[in-house]
């Protein structure tokens, strides 16, 4: 488990958390994230919405550089791993695509390496099983949505990673750290992006109905794998709680909720740096609950009845 | 509802059209208009044309109202509609497309959205990486909105979020020369 480690603008700003635990988790488990020397931005949406050339060029000078490293590249932001994405299959696509780029780089770049999301490389088998073997608390039944968003999963030709409208490598990380998902419906819906600062009206009605949906299907914290997402449900959540005083649940990076199963403070990787208080939910999940109320909890008999009435369904429509 | 006269309509602005179809490599007959693409929208809320209307109107050659509407710039590029489409119709790239033709003419229906990606341009030309609190800050004094969201600033500083010395590239000059060769190079 070694990889070119391209951090993103966000890591030293408004995403510095997810630098933080993603550090932690991978010395943790044992993988090697090498930083990309003297990398740049990856041009995100402004790139791709005013020119192609330098949709392409920004993200594979950053490519180029991993390349001399020999190693594929790991990335925990959506937006710089769909823009990389990008890259790489444009440049594969036809020697012409490759010497274009190569013309606008002056930098040698053949596309040999692959990108992958952070999520990607700790959700395979070998990075399961190390989580799992370093497991010191887990988060006894924290209830989670798992927010993919939209770049993580779309277009599925580009990014080649999970399903398209029901991913499952983030609710498998969180299962596995004792945690429980829940089924909702908004996993891959767009938070609005920069629509928050620059149509803000739009954007909110957007963040409204998601984090509706995760509460209403018993949510009691959003994980998501994006700085954008982060940023936008994280900061905007008081504001939504002010419309619907039932949307107040912290919001996570994956990586902060794995990093605290495996043992780290919740300060050590900065979420008291949150902007809606999340210290205390990762904090509580921790401690493990009195048996007694486990069990009290646990429904026996109305799961026995409606399996019952379930077959009695199931066997009058057959 | 909008009527049309299709004789005139479908010969009108063949060139232009097609130069986007080009571009984006959408081939606009492919739309059989069923609407998933703007059932499934996150912005169709907010959007004068919705998606379908916007590949209908072009079919149609009605080149004008497209580029007038603010769709293409509220579209967030999401690839929900081009995931969820039956013939893969690559909207999101047919969106950008317009948009981008749209700048060249001067045509910016939506100025906070246009602003905020000049600036961001403007944020790795000079950084090579992008600077938030730079970015906020002109974004903010640009646009006029001198209050927006300026509540964060202190969470944001104080948690050492935003810092106001910028990381940059080493090597600015090569940011800088691709940035070049892309923009003053021609929109290819």
């Amino acid at each position: 488990m070694k990889y070119a480690y391209y951090p993103g603008c966000s890591s030293a700003g408004s995403g510095v958390e997810f630098e933080l635990s993603s550090r932690f988790v991978a010395k943790k488990i044992g993988m090697e994230l090498i930083e990309t020397p003297d990398w740049n931005c990856c041009g995100a949406s402004a790139a791709h919405l005013t020119n192609h050339d330098l949709s392409i060029a920004l993200p594979a000078r950053n490519l180029a550089l991993a390349e001399d490293m020999d190693l594929d590249v790991a990335v925990p932001c959506a937006a710089c791993f769909g823009r990389m994405k990008t890259a790489v299959k444009y440049v594969r696509e036809s020697e012409k695509n490759q010497k274009h780029i190569e013309d606008i780089l002056e930098i040698p770049y053949k596309a040999k390496n692959d990108v992958y999301c952070l999520l990607d490389v700790m959700s395979r088998p070998e990075a399961m099983e190390a989580i799992k073997a370093n497991i010191a608390k887990p988060l006894n039944g924290l209830k989670v949505a798992s927010y993919y968003g939209c770049l993580l999963v779309r277009p599925a030709g580009v990014v080649q990673f999970d399903d398209t409208e029901n991913p499952q490598s983030m609710d498998k990380l969180m299962e596995l750290v004792g945690a429980t998902p829940v089924e909702w419906a908004f996993k891959t819906e767009c938070c609005g992006a920069s629509h928050q600062v620059s149509v803000p009206k739009v954007g909110r009605e957007i963040i409204y109905r998601l984090l509706k949906n995760a509460v209403s299907n018993g949510a009691e914290a959003i994980v998501t794998a994006c700085p954008l997402c982060m940023l936008n449900l994280d900061m905007r959540m008081k504001e939504m709680s002010r419309r619907d005083p039932r949307l107040n649940i912290p919001v996570y990076f994956f990586t902060e909720l794995l990093a605290m199963a495996l043992g780290s403070g919740a300060k050590a990787i900065g979420i008291n740096k949150h902007f809606f208080p999340a210290v205390e939910v990762a904090e509580k999940a921790l401690i493990p609950k009195p048996v007694e109320e486990v069990s009290a909890k646990k429904p026996v008999k109305p799961i026995a009845k409606a399996k019952q009435e379930n077959t009695k369904n199931g066997g009058e429509t057959a | 509802m909008v009527v049309v006269d299709l004789t005139k309509a479908s010969a009108k602005n063949k060139s232009v059209i097609g130069d986007m179809q080009a571009k984006s490599g959408v081939n606009l007959a492919d739309c059989y208009q069923c609407g998933k693409c703007s059932a499934g929208c996150p912005v169709a809320l907010a959007m004068d044309l919705q998606p379908r209307e916007v590949i209908r109107y072009m079919q149609l050659g009605m080149w004008d109202e497209v580029l007038k509407a603010r769709t293409p710039w509220l579209c967030a590029t999401c690839q929900t509609c081009v995931t969820r489409c039956p013939h893969q119709v690559d909207l999101p790239s047919l969106m950008e497309a317009v948009r981008q033709e749209a700048k060249k003419k001067g045509i910016t229906p939506i100025k906070e959205l246009n602003r905020f990606n000049d600036l961001f341009l403007n944020n790795i030309r000079y950084f090579g990486k992008s600077h938030e609190m730079v970015l906020m800050g002109l974004y903010n004094f640009t646009t006029g909105h001198l209050m927006q969201d300026v509540w964060s600033a202190p969470h944001l500083y104080f948690n050492r979020k935003i810092r106001i010395r910028p990381h940059m590239v080493k090597d600015k000059a090569s940011v800088r020369k691709i940035m070049a060769k892309c923009l003053e190079g021609g929109n290819k």
